[in-house]
């Protein structure tokens, strides 16, 4: 989400403390667990759950040492998936001098002075930013914690402190044969001050950093004992599942429920101001009682609105509207050579995370709590303030581990909701959406119409560059304080401000285009650098085919001066077999280059079309420089997981709206990539000793350029508009009527009714 | 009154006809590793399967697994191929947020009981309705061959 990786700003209004205060802050960070921020331990090992009677060493916010020996590393950002707790955990244990299989891991309570994320200006996990703000905040607070047991150790021993050792949660003094375990000395290391100022190991002594470590959350994750928010079970608590109003912005009007209170297990029907909830017995109670509602809307302002509307508009903002200028330099009109434009249009998109959205709620008149997996623990205690009227210190969040974000949990809005029910009764309640609910409320990726050129001159060489992108703003919403001054919101241009290649006059600029009032925007994985990515890396594939030049050949010509992004191009061209053997007939290799999320990215993707346009991914290199790696199994499951999600909104994914509202209702029409249409992923990890870039989204980001030029080198089509129309991409009218090769493999699936 | 039979044990269940199992497991029984996320059989994360066959319990209602032999993923890990199965998941480290693991082991666990040596193709017709969004796929499909033959293909996580 934020957008680049510089210090926090103080016009941000940042809680977040430098980390020397975080190192001060243990006191208040143990009172604050023991009111009940502790919710629920997972951890690889069975290491002993700290207990408040026993005394213990709690130096900072992210570690507790139980004199019992249990070692409890709290996690400043969530886990969706993206190994975001390994990684941490990995961190802290590196300085720390304890083994992975040494540890519990715990969910952050939310706490905005000791967890904001400096980068995000919020207690949130986002924007690929886990690593790059826990990098040293982390290993300083592991360092801290092992100066402080070690001092404690050596006053025991009466010897100096540099004389001791440290490994495995063991402090050793090797001249006289001594040591002692982290957990028999918590209690002295309690009583004494950690230091001002630690010494980071050296990189080249890491046990830990950079090794194929087990991930800390996987055990209860093949065997079903890991649970997720959907699995919350709350003594007394019953099952809900809502429908709000289609359209946006439209209200709920009248509600006949006397079908629904006849089915068995129906308890009560409950309305809000937009929405019906009806609470059962069961989750299968509560979607019969739902669908055997009889609901009347009003539909609000937007109730006609289509998406051929939306592109109309942004169309005419686009060539009418005020721009906001993203970056500019030098003179783009004085330019001289040949133009060449494109206009490029990208759809609205939902996130479809596995677990369905839930929140399960309990509000009493003395408190609140919230079991939820969120990307904004403490925003979810905002916005239950807001509907309770209780004070902050009533309400709990429990976050649990989450079945996919990909921005979508960065929204409280269905915790809002899911308090906003609960309240209207006296027991807990867990909320569930159907899958349907999920597709048609979701906080959309916005729709862009963005307009690209370049002067070149014979050779190709860029001589001026204009991109104009339209569009609604996320910032605005999510965090107003965080526009620029020019009212620019960066997420628009950020990667297409600053591109790879030398170019000697620019100028990019935003048209602010908003949605009609109430239609819900929200951060989608891969944000701006998705959406200009694809425009940007596209198009210089477009200006490499109308000079006539190989698309590598081309990009080695206008590279700009960095040296990692040559490096990451040249190893993706030896990696790929680009320079040698040619793919065969209707089929194509498409590469992509970019920068996100301060790492340095290359992708090949290879692609066959069937005579009829159907697209079938054969075979993609992806090479990252992401500076120094913390968990290398963990690269190369984001970049291959990040390219699956970003192939399949090029193919398959795309949200339309018609009278108002998304068209699109589950995974049969909002499709998503599948197994058998994946092909072998190889990621090569460019080595290096920068600091970390950041790494869940890029794949991402690369993944809808690499495929479209990849198409294009195998059919000659341009596709400028996604997702991908397969009709298009047909050889020709007759190869449509002609019956389909391989038909897909998903016909084979066994149905789940029984023969 | 409905007796069930699960993971080896009888079980009684008073519900409605036409609950689908998965709402019998999870809300009834507390057997939460089978997950819910589509509710018509398009992403494969309620599976389990009956008499050893992979079923979508989304779909199936309670009256079609009666006297049939229900087995969830709390209790896959008893079978020999179950515990391969999970085991390859561990070696490899497929699972990222996890929530559709449950139901590809599912899956993968009756294609490796009907196929002991399943080819690629074999592969992409038993693991296509079983949706991933974090996109595990490759994974996946190495953690099947692993569990297959025993050879190890990709780099192991330690410790």
């Amino acid at each position: 989400m934020m957008l680049r990786v510089d210090p926090a700003r103080d016009d941000l209004g940042l809680q977040n403390p430098s980390r020397r205060e975080l190192l001060k802050q243990g006191g208040l960070v143990v009172a604050f667990m023991w009111l009940g921020g502790a919710s629920r331990v997972w951890g690889f090992a069975d290491g002993a759950r700290l207990d408040a009677n026993h005394p213990q060493f709690a130096p900072n916010a992210f570690i507790r040492v139980g004199s019992d020996g249990g070692v409890q590393l709290v996690m400043p950002c969530i886990e969706m998936g993206q190994g975001a707790y390994t990684g941490q955990a990995t961190l802290l244990a590196e300085e720390l001098d304890v083994g992975l299989d040494q540890i519990t891991v715990e969910h952050a309570p939310p706490n905005r002075k000791l967890y904001a994320n400096p980068l995000l200006g919020d207690q949130a996990t986002g924007g690929s930013t886990t690593i790059r703000f826990c990098w040293t905040t982390l290993r300083d607070a592991g360092a801290a914690a092992r100066a402080v047991l070690v001092a404690a150790a050596a006053q025991r021993w009466k010897v100096d402190p540099s004389q001791c050792s440290t490994s495995r949660g063991v402090v050793t003094h090797a001249a006289t044969g001594r040591s002692l375990r982290y957990g028999e000395l918590a209690d002295a290391a309690a009583m004494l001050t950690p230091p001002a100022k630690v010494t980071l190991k050296d990189p080249s002594s890491f046990q830990l950093i950079g090794k194929p470590l087990r991930r800390v959350d996987t055990p209860g994750k093949v065997d079903g004992s890991l649970p997720f928010g959907i699995d919350i079970r709350v003594p007394g608590m019953k099952v809900a599942t809502v429908r709000a109003c289609p359209t946006f912005g439209g209200t709920l009007a009248s509600v006949d429920d006397t079908r629904a209170r006849a089915v068995p297990g129906v308890l009560k029907v409950v309305k809000l101001a937009n929405a019906v909830a009806v609470i059962a017995e069961h989750f299968w109670a509560a979607r019969k009682g739902l669908e055997a509602l009889y609901v009347e809307w009003h539909r609000g302002p937007a109730g006609d609105y289509t998406t051929e509307q939306l592109f109309k508009d942004m169309a005419d903002a686009s060539e009418h509207g005020t721009p906001i200028l993203g970056r500019e330099a030098g003179h783009v009109d004085g330019a001289e050579g040949k133009l060449i434009s494109a206009t490029y249009r990208l759809p609205l998109l939902a996130h479809a995370t596995m677990e369905p959205i839930n929140a399960t709620v309990h509000v009493r008149p003395d408190g609140c709590d919230i079991w939820v997996g969120t990307q904004v623990p403490a925003r979810c205690v905002d916005v239950a303030m807001k509907v309770t009227g209780l004070p902050a210190e009533r309400i709990q969040v429990h976050n649990q581990y989450m079945g996919g974000g990909f921005g979508r949990r960065l929204f409280e809005d269905s915790v809002e909701q899911a308090v906003a029910i609960a309240r209207q009764v006296d027991y807990p309640v867990k909320v569930i959406w159907t899958r349907e609910e999920d597709i048609a409320q979701d906080r959309y990726r916005p729709a862009y119409y963005d307009r690209i050129s370049a002067t070149i001159d014979e050779q190709g060489h860029l001589q001026a560059w204009t991109d104009r992108t339209t569009g609604a703003s996320v910032m605005a919403v999510f965090a107003p304080q965080a526009m620029g001054k020019n009212g620019l919101d960066s997420d628009l241009v950020e990667c297409a401000a600053e591109l790879p290649y030398a170019v000697p006059n620019l100028r990019v600029d935003w048209v602010r285009h908003e949605m009609p009032k109430g239609f819900p925007v929200g951060w989608w994985r891969g944000v701006g650098p998705t959406h200009n990515v694809f425009v940007v890396e596209s198009f210089i594939d477009e200006l490499a085919h109308a000079v006539g030049k190989d698309p590598v050949a081309y990009r080695r010509e206008i590279l700009g001066a960095d040296p990692r992004v040559k490096g990451v191009l040249e190893l993706a061209v030896e990696k790929s077999g680009w320079d040698k053997a040619s793919p065969g007939a209707r089929q194509g290799r498409g590469i992509a280059l970019a920068a996100p999320f301060g790492s340095y990215l290359c992708v090949v993707t290879d692609v066959e079309v069937s005579p009829q346009g159907e697209v079938r991914l054969r075979r993609a290199v992806a090479v990252v420089d992401c500076g120094m790696v913390v968990n290398p199994n963990t690269v190369e499951a984001q970049i291959q997981g990040g390219l699956v999600f970003g192939w399949s909104a090029a193919l398959y994914s795309g949200i339309t709206l018609k009278q108002g509202a998304v068209e699109q209702r589950n995974f049969n029409d909002y499709r998503v990539l599948r197994l058998n249409q994946t092909p072998p992923i190889e990621v090569y990890v460019v080595p290096s000793k920068e600091a970390p870039g950041g790494i869940g989204e890029t794949g991402t980001v690369m993944a809808m350029p690499s495929l479209a030029n990849a198409i294009f080198a195998a059919t000659g089509v341009r596709l400028r508009t996604l997702p991908i129309d397969a009709s298009a991409l047909a050889q020709d009218k007759q190869s449509l009527q002609s019956p389909v090769a391989s038909a897909s493999a998903a016909g084979a699936v066994s149905p789940g009714i029984l023969a | 009154m409905f007796v069930l039979s699960i993971n080896g044990n009888d079980t009684q269940v008073d519900v409605p006809d036409d609950m689908p199992l998965l709402w019998v497991l999870r809300d009834v029984l507390g057997l939460n590793g089978t997950k819910f996320g589509c509710g018509m059989a398009q992403c494969g994360a309620c599976t389990v399967h009956l008499d050893g066959r992979a079923v979508r319990s989304c779909v199936l209602p309670v009256t079609g697994a009666v006297g049939k032999k229900i087995t969830t993923i709390e209790g896959i890990g008893a079978t020999d191929i179950g515990k391969r199965v999970q085991q390859a998941w561990l070696g490899i480290e497929v699972a990222q947020c996890g929530y559709c693991q449950t139901g590809q082991i599912m899956s993968a666990t009756a294609l490796l009981a009907e196929k002991a040596q399943p080819t690629d193709a074999d592969i992409d017709a038993a693991m296509s309705g079983n949706l991933c969004r974090c996109g595990t796929y490759a994974r996946i499909r190495a953690a099947i061959k692993q569990a297959a033959t025993g050879q190890i293909s990709l780099p192991q996580t330690v410790a």
